[in-house]
């Protein structure tokens, strides 16, 4: 797989690291009421769609950077490439 | 209709005109007591003992394809039941044992062939892990044999004892453990809960659940509504699909883990052999083909096929560990689906809707925990509650803090 990094164009999927759903992104508030049970579902529950899915991969072997790839699940076509930092900015994390 | 010597002689001398379907193709009727969604090896395996074991008789498997299409066609087939933590032992030698009856069990050759399986010690520390598996496992009543390098080089000669970087300084083996013919178990399994009534019935797509009132009535198919009393899922690979149709979020992941096998050789390999520096496992069909893998892809997929970094990752454990396995070449590789779950081991539980049960998120260790698979499901889903050895296979374990770890990775499915 070829992911096409938004700031150094295509690289080899060799060279990043595979986290997991980009909704590890929206980390829950630990003083929140319901924290238990929030981090609970952050850590432990998937959605693992057949199908489009949003997931963190880390340019380990290149810029250090964090990217959200929109990737096939079926077949490993690869649709969008962002910026993790951009992503978590605009759900209003990451100041 | 009985499978013996005798009656291999007597359709040998009368033309082979006497050997029947080894399992009927029905149609699928309004109700069952139990369906069990998933005909591959653990489903089967269910229905065998739900049958054998716990008499229930109205049972169906259904499956959307064909049965043993899935995992346990795609396996490197090893079986062993060297595990470390309380959770597991018990289950996997529990397991081991039912593969030592398995072929009388049901009346099929599947080949079960316990040549032995060696884990190679590479360091100090990995021998001091290993002694402690080891241990482990006797107390659990299986068998363990620490090797040294010398004992080792006996059985295999041809490793890579003094390579600079990964030496072989001894191994932990388990003569037990060894292969089975993976397709003959789901055909075997198949063919003796047919045997019992059970209605396997194939091309049969789960397209959702008919749940009222908290509580599971049957299942929406491509051939119709069929209603159950209870309802059964195993369909590893595919569980967070298939649960989503409950509306179940679950803890896992499905990852591609990759095998491969090499071109038909002579008899080279006697038994299994595990590389504890990499990753990487390999065993000899009796076919003569090298049966390798290694790590997974490490990325979500359905795709039931890999990429080559993977392979490339591999072959050179491979050449790390047996430089002769250069000189064969690769006949074929192939992926398949994992429920990679968050702490490595499987769930076999209820769920929070009545009447429909769970067994899966069997991470790449599912064929050799076909039989015990399957008992232990048979066994929570006849007496609604969890088989004494597989009790701590819960849900909950993710919410209370139990989890089943043996790599000590926490919830990184693709590190399992």
């Amino acid at each position: 797989m070829i992911i096409n990094h938004p700031l150094l164009g295509p690289r080899d999927s060799s060279e990043f690291v595979y986290l997991g759903d980009a909704s590890l992104i929206a980390r829950p508030d630990w003083q929140a009421d319901n924290a238990a049970e929030a981090f609970y579902d952050y850590a432990y529950l998937r959605d693992n769609p057949a199908g489009e899915h949003r997931e963190l991969w880390f340019h380990e072997g290149g810029d250090r950077s964090w990217l959200v790839v929109t990737r096939n699940t079926v077949t490993h076509e690869i649709t969008d490439v962002e910026m993790a930092r951009d992503v978590a900015r605009a759900q209003g994390r990451s100041k | 209709m009985r499978y013996s010597g005798f009656k291999v002689i007597k359709e040998a001398l009368t033309g082979h005109k006497g050997w029947k379907p080894a399992w009927r193709d029905p149609e699928p009727k309004p109700h069952y007591d139990i369906v069990i969604i998933g005909g591959g090896g653990h489903g089967l395996a269910t229905a065998h003992y739900l049958a054998k074991v716990y008499g229930h008789r109205k049972v169906a498997v259904i499956e959307k394809g064909w049965i043993g299409g899935g995992n346990v066609g795609r396996n490197t087939t090893i079986i062993r039941s060297n595990y470390l933590l309380d959770g597991n032992e018990p289950f996997y030698e529990f397991s081991l044992k039912l593969w030592e009856g398995l072929e009388q069990d049901v009346n099929y050759n599947a080949m079960v062939s316990q040549r032995g399986i060696i884990n190679l010690i590479h360091s100090d520390a990995q021998r001091d892990a290993f002694i402690r598996r080891g241990n482990a496992m006797i107390l659990n009543g299986a068998d363990a044999e620490l090797l040294d390098a010398d004992q080792v080089r006996k059985e295999y000669p041809f490793l890579n004892f003094n390579d600079a970087r990964f030496p072989i300084k001894g191994g932990l083996a388990q003569r037990r453990g060894g292969t089975v013919r993976h397709d003959a178990v789901a055909w075997g399994y198949a063919r003796s809960a047919d045997g019992f009534g059970v209605d396997i019935i194939q091309n049969c797509e789960v397209t959702g659940f008919r749940i009222e009132g908290g509580k599971c009535l049957g299942v929406e198919t491509s051939k119709g509504f069929i209603g159950a009393g209870k309802v059964g899922c195993a369909v590893a690979g595919n569980s967070g699909r298939l649960m989503g149709m409950a509306g179940m979020r679950l803890p896992i992941e499905s990852h591609v883990l990759q095998a491969f096998v090499s071109e038909g050789l002579k008899p080279v390999l006697p038994g299994v052999i595990t590389f504890g520096a990499g990753h990487f496992y390999v065993s000899q069909s009796d076919k003569g083909g090298l049966v390798f893998g290694g790590d997974l892809d490490g990325y979500n997929s359905y795709a039931q096929r890999g990429n080559l970094p993977v392979v490339e990752d591999v072959c050179e454990g491979g050449m790390a560990l047996m430089p002769m396995i250069g000189r064969a070449r690769l006949l074929r590789m192939w992926g398949g689906i994992m429920d990679m779950s968050m702490d490595g081991s499987p769930i076999i539980d209820r769920t929070g809707i009545e009447g429909l049960y769970f067994n899966g998120g069997w991470c790449y260790g599912g064929f050799k925990a076909t039989p015990a698979s399957g008992y232990c499901f048979a066994h929570l889903l006849a007496k609604d509650e969890p088989h004494p050895t597989a009790p701590a296979y819960r849900f909950d374990r993710f919410r209370t803090g139990r989890m089943i770890d043996e790599k000590g990775m926490g919830n990184q499915p693709n590190l399992h």
